[in-house]
């Protein structure tokens, strides 16, 4: 392999990397030059301390945990709820059919929109926050697993009935791993809503902890590098939640899109 | 020969049903499939209307016809996936649920299970069967041997060819040793050299096991080489226009084709299938 050659493949592993680099040239340029108000916008080394300090020595990893714990918990609900849901309702049409506005009604609906209703019914504390993120979660997946299973191909269905497999084994054996693709895409959408809601709650709905209160708080004090870390914190909870997913799919539905 | 015989040895699509009971005596080898009354319709087309037919025992019986005649529709109904809107389908006096069906369909890439391997995809219709696990292994062996084939199964099918995949399916489908087996264009979307192969595999092992076997087929060569009769269909609403027994010795390979014998058999079903097709 020649240098030239070799340069270039190094390149091009490194090409995603070169956006966020721009990026955070941009944000250290902007400051070097007092373009923004520097209390605004620290600089980035000086958010990254903060994100670290609150890792290492502060409250931050606490916040991190609380909101990581929130999500997770909802999601596990969303999920134990809509994944049996999703799969009565889409192998039985005369029932998907009859409720299927009033689903997708509610999914149009912003599930922030359902705070003040949620804290009439569970109160100012954590079974609120957890309650709307598990319906918002719920829903999105309780759609693409319904849609899952109404859409699996019938030619493997008839092959696994015509080679004797009673209903309920075609069922198990061939519809629900032929939706598995869909019940993902549900449940990557489902936790991204969880935790968008989930950070919106602890904004608003009378918390002491989470991310979205750190962030909050922050803001209020003028702590701008913390208020960074924080976001920063939070963006990476969405993407890490996100990458697990696509890994575990990539593994688990290993023959999809092929 | 007496492969030019216009009368009908084993089918009939007589529609009046006094010729029902009666066509039994033409049939030494005793019938399998018995079609009385049957009638389908898709929205305003009638394709089969008091549709009988007698399908023999042991027998690979092609079916070729006009397009749109129902060829696959027909086969479905008989394998019990497709429902048929009134008639009768007994195999030996039982249903199509109380028997052991191999059905092998066109499209492979969409009939196997991709999150099993070969060998589990193979394995897959054995459970339903009772069978013990020693009784099981023992019809898989006797399939690997009857079909000695060199790939990996235990690689999963989108890792193999179309051909490896079809393979696969037709071995699933014949391990149950099934009473009939349904091949539905097995061949049409592989390459030349597969289908030479699967031929020759399928032949064997099912004359070895005298399987009744139903192929439907787009193409008139391969409806005539693989045959014991040719059932040639008309427009619908589809009726037999023919039934012709092609009895050349097995196992017949592309050299066969060139054979007078497959070339009379063939001319004649092309005579009767373009008479049918100029029908108004």
């Amino acid at each position: 392999m020649s240098l030239a050659h070799r340069a270039n493949a190094f390149g091009a592993r490194l090409r995603p990397l070169f956006g966020i680099a721009a990026l955070i040239g941009l944000w250290a340029f902007v400051h070097a030059t007092r373009a923004v108000d520097p209390v605004l916008l620290p600089s980035p080394l000086e958010a990254l301390a903060a994100f670290w300090n609150g890792l290492a020595h502060g409250t931050l990893w606490g916040d991190f945990f609380k909101t990581i714990v929130r999500t997770v918990t909802s999601f596990g609900l969303a999920l134990v709820i809509a994944v049996p849901l999703g799969i009565v309702l889409g192998s039985n049409e005369k029932i998907y059919e009859s409720i299927e506005f009033a689903i997708d009604f509610f999914r149009s609906t912003p599930a922030s929109a359902m705070f003040p209703l949620f804290l009439v019914l569970f109160g100012v504390g954590e079974a609120t926050k957890i309650a709307v993120a598990a319906f918002g979660a719920a829903l999105a997946i309780l759609f693409n697993v319904a849609y899952g299973v109404m859409s699996a191909r019938k030619q493997r269905q008839l092959a696994a009935k015509v080679m004797g497999a009673p209903r309920w084994r075609v069922l198990t054996d061939v519809i629900l791993l032929e939706s598995m693709p869909q019940v993902f895409v549900g449940m990557r959408s489902g936790v991204s809503i969880a935790l968008v809601i989930v950070i919106v709650a602890e904004m608003f709905i009378g918390s002491t902890d989470g991310l979205g209160q750190r962030i909050m708080n922050a803001q209020t004090i003028f702590d701008m590098p913390d208020m960074y870390a924080s976001i920063f914190a939070a963006g990476l909870l969405g993407y890490v939640m996100n990458l697990v997913f696509l890994v575990a799919e990539r593994r688990f539905v290993h023959w999809g899109g092929k | 020969m007496r492969t030019m015989s216009t009368h009908l040895p084993i089918g009939t699509a007589a529609p009046d049903a006094a010729d029902g009971g009666a066509s039994h005596r033409w049939y030494p080898k005793g019938t399998h499939i018995t079609i009385r009354g049957l009638t389908k319709r898709f929205q305003d087309a009638t394709i089969y209307d008091n549709f009988d037919l007698d399908i023999p025992k042991g027998k690979i019986v092609s079916v070729f016809g006009p397009n749109g005649c129902g060829k696959s529709t027909l086969i479905n109904m008989i394998a019990g996936i497709l429902p048929c809107d009134s008639g009768q389908i007994l195999f030996e006096g039982k249903e199509a649920r109380e028997t052991r069906i191999g059905y092998v369909f066109q499209n492979y890439r969409e009939a196997v299970f991709p999150w099993l391997r070969a060998i589990d995809n193979i394995r897959y219709p054995l459970q339903y069967l009772n069978l013990s696990k020693v009784e099981q292994q023992s019809r898989m062996d006797r399939l690997m041997e009857s079909f000695d084939v060199k790939l990996d199964l235990q690689r999963y099918p989108y890792q193999m060819s179309g051909g490896q995949q079809q393979l696969v399916s037709i071995m699933r489908a014949l391990v149950v040793d099934p009473e009939v087996l349904f091949l539905d264009e097995p061949f049409s979307a592989l390459d030349y050299e597969m289908v030479m192969f699967l031929r020759e595999r399928l032949q064997k092992v099912l004359v070895e096991r005298r399987t009744t076997t139903l192929l439907v087929s787009h193409d008139l060569d391969e409806a005539v080489l693989l045959a014991d009769e040719v059932l040639l269909l008309t427009k619908r609403p589809t009726r037999v226009a023919e039934n012709l027994p092609f009895d050349v010795a097995r196992p017949r390979t592309a050299d066969t084709t060139i054979t007078p014998a497959f070339i009379a058999t063939k001319t004649r079903a092309l005579d009767v299938f373009q008479r049918e097709v100029r029908k108004p």
